[in-house]
């Protein structure tokens, strides 16, 4: 029983990775100004788009500095930040995005490591 | 705006420009509000009052001042926050739809967020920034900042950032209030006392043998003075307000203006006029000695004179007091309908003392009696230490002296202690001291008054019996004897004693009058008597007188003619021999 349970689990989590594979990603990124920061997150955010979200990445670039009033309404207080408004749930991302490997952990693209 | 951005740090202006906070007390111990154009820190514990500082710092420069504010929360969204003030009168929607207010609640959510690499928080910047200039803010408050400390990992940054925010709030020349929560050793948790250098001020709530009480203090405010000690808050519900201590200064006038005591012959005692309109009047002695009674006739006097009257009740009901005051002819009720006596019944443990203080400070305010009563003032005792309590009772007795307040307190004496010390040692503050005191004697206990100090008045040495009765208050002489002073029965039966003694005295008197009287006139009686015989005697010597004349003449008669008969020449010898010889013998007889 127990054993049937968990396999049935196992299936239900393969299944949400196969669909995760095909899930369209909605990122936005905020950045104030094109501050050496802003480029190396864009520049990350960018690669990952091509290199692992090919054809299902919606990425927009926003500047706070041109519209600010987004600031208020997306709950921004460190800049750059990434969002991943999909697939949910939602996730947060701050910082330059150097570490390449945390990010992908973070959408999802690659299973944590232990 | 602009203005305080050109103004140096080091400038040689003659003073920091003040930007005042509206909220009672405390412009008066920041000499004028906080540093306009500059950062201030409002430090303190869970529940200290911050929050509600900043907003009423920002609602009340809207509202008073005309200044638009911002108010950034980390902790509550907008819509609690505006239920939250909305009791205090505060009505935070309007001031967003006129335009002087903004307010945005700034979520930082540890679990939804991820941290690669370096950052800064220009998104914040950007936010702050909209807001002020959207309204045009001069104010702005941020509450509480350190909320970022928990939501984001990189402190490096994060200090360095609010290093920024200030320096950059600071340069926009908008006056800011920051708040911090209290650290263990430090002012704030987070330090944050290090990046505002201007204005610090630590609100403090703490609890002593069970009751709250809540204080300011000012630790520093650079290029001002400002009062350095601790001042007792309240919060209420017209929001915060701060109780600077009473002048430091002994610069009260001083009035020769007369006010009855309500008992005519304590008036009398008091050198004719009563209590000195101003000063302050300390009724003390052990239970039951007819304190609250004094207060009454004093109050009582007081609302027949027209004078609004506050009365402070620590330990009864105002009904309890209404009641017992009306059975010795203190109608006090109808005082309170006509609107001219206040009470303020609470027990004295309700609150700590600075709040007791407070609501003196605001009844006083609001209603301005020239009376207060304040019943008794050793049920504060139990709420702080003897220090504390004592230091609060000064400033209360400073603040109405200030006032001009003629104020009376009762003060509880325990059985056993001495009867010419105060509870609270404040006796020194006193202008004028009535001791009552019972006595016992006789199956009996009797209350006794005297006046143990009032000063600047030629005030009664003597003790006198105090009585309640239905008309009122009465004093009477007490029995000053040889043996003893009596009072009550005692005095009663010594006073007939007496009486008895002075009637028989009379009686025995009046006998004794009797008595002589009645002797006197009886030897009046025997001296008439003699004197009528004596008269008697007189009468009868010169009828014999008389008789022995005429017989002398009629024998002289009879012998010149008997000689003329013989013959004889010689009348001269024998005449004298027969004349002295019949003289003689009626002479003897």
């Amino acid at each position: 029983m127990i054993a049937k349970h968990a396999t049935s689990d196992t299936e239900l989590l393969e299944e949400a990775a196969r669909k995760a594979k095909h899930q369209k990603y909605v990122l936005r990124l905020y950045v104030a100004g094109m501050t050496p920061r802003s480029r190396e997150a864009l520049r990350t955010v960018s690669e990952i788009c091509r290199e692992e979200l090919a054809g299902r990445c919606d990425l927009e670039v926003i500047d706070l500095y041109k519209q600010p009033t987004l600031a208020h309404r997306e709950q921004i207080v460190a800049v750059p930040t990434l969002i991943k408004k999909l697939p949910l749930p939602l996730r947060r991302f701050i910082g330059s995005m150097v570490d390449k490997e945390k990010l992908l952990v973070g959408l999802d693209l690659i299973p944590r490591t232990p | 705006m602009a203005r305080q951005t050109h103004t140096p740090s080091t400038g040689k202006l003659p003073g920091v420009e003040k930007c005042p906070t509206g909220i009672r007390g405390l412009d008066e111990i920041t000499d004028g509000g906080l540093p306009r154009g500059r950062p201030t820190l409002v430090c303190g514990g869970a529940g200290s009052g911050k929050t509600l500082l900043a907003m009423e710092f920002i609602v009340r420069g809207i509202r008073d001042y005309g200044e638009p504010g911002v108010f950034v929360a980390f902790e509550e969204t907008a819509d609690e926050l505006s239920r939250n003030v909305s009791s205090l009168g505060f009505d935070l929607d309007k001031l967003v739809r006129r335009r002087q207010l903004a307010v945005d609640h700034i979520r930082v959510e540890r679990s939804e967020m991820e941290e690669t690499g370096e950052y800064d928080l220009e998104g914040l910047f950007i936010r702050l920034g909209t807001m002020i200039d959207q309204i045009g803010a001069q104010r702005i408050a941020i509450d509480t900042v350190e909320v970022l400390f928990a939501g984001l990992l990189n402190e490096a940054i994060l200090r360095a950032e609010l290093r920024r925010l200030l320096r950059w709030l600071k340069d926009k020349g908008v006056t800011t209030i920051i708040t911090g929560e209290q650290g263990e050793k430090t002012l704030t948790r987070h330090g944050l006392e290090e990046y505002v250098s201007d204005c610090v001020i630590f609100l403090d709530h703490r609890i002593v043998n069970q009751i709250a009480t809540r204080r300011l203090r000012v630790v520093k405010y650079r290029g001002s003075s400002h009062g350095t000690n601790e001042y007792p808050t309240m919060i209420d519900q017209h929001g915060l307000s701060v109780l600077p201590i009473s002048s430091l200064g002994l610069d009260y006038g001083a009035s020769t203006e007369h006010v009855s005591s309500g008992v005519d012959r304590l008036d009398a005692m008091l050198g004719g006029g009563g209590y000195y309109r101003g000063s302050s009047i300390l009724v003390s002695g052990t239970a039951g000695t007819g304190k609250t009674s004094l207060a009454a006739a004093f109050i009582d006097a007081a609302c027949r004179r027209g004078e609004r009257c506050l009365y402070l009740v620590l330990e009864e009901a105002p009904a309890q007091i209404i009641r017992n005051m009306a059975s010795i002819g203190f109608d006090l009720g109808r005082w309170v309908d006509k609107g001219s006596l206040r009470f303020h019944g609470v027990r004295s443990t309700l609150y700590g003392l600075e709040q007791h203080l407070v609501t003196l400070h605001k009844l006083v305010s609001e209603f301005h009696p020239p009376t207060v009563a304040v019943d008794p003032i050793t049920n504060l005792m139990v709420v702080g230490e003897t220090a504390e309590v004592k230091s609060t009772l000064t400033r209360m007795i400073d603040f109405l002296k200030n006032q001009g307040i003629t104020a009376l307190f009762t003060s509880l004496t325990e059985g056993g202690g001495p009867a010419e010390q105060t509870e609270v040692g404040v006796s020194s503050l006193m202008d004028t001291w009535l001791l009552l005191r019972n006595v016992e004697m006789g199956a009996e206990r009797n209350r006794l008054m005297f006046i143990l100090k009032s000063r600047g008045m030629a005030h009664s040495n003597q003790v006198r019996e105090f009585r309640l009765s239905d008309q009122g208050i009465q004093l009477r002489d007490v029995y000053v004897g040889p043996s003893a002073v009596l009072t009550g029965a005692a005095r009663l039966v010594q006073e007939a004693r007496d009486k008895a003694q002075a009637v028989s005295e009379r009686e025995s008197m009046a006998r004794r009058r009797r008595e002589l009287q009645q002797e006197q006139a009886l030897t009046r009686a025997q001296f008439e008597a003699l004197h009528l015989k004596t008269a008697a005697l007189d009468e009868e010597l010169h009828t014999l007188e008389a008789e022995d004349q005429t017989r002398r003449v009629t024998a002289a008669g009879e012998q010149a003619e008997l000689a003329r008969a013989q013959g004889a020449d010689g009348n001269g010898g024998l005449s004298k021999k027969g004349a002295k010889r019949p003289a003689d013998r009626y002479a003897r007889a």
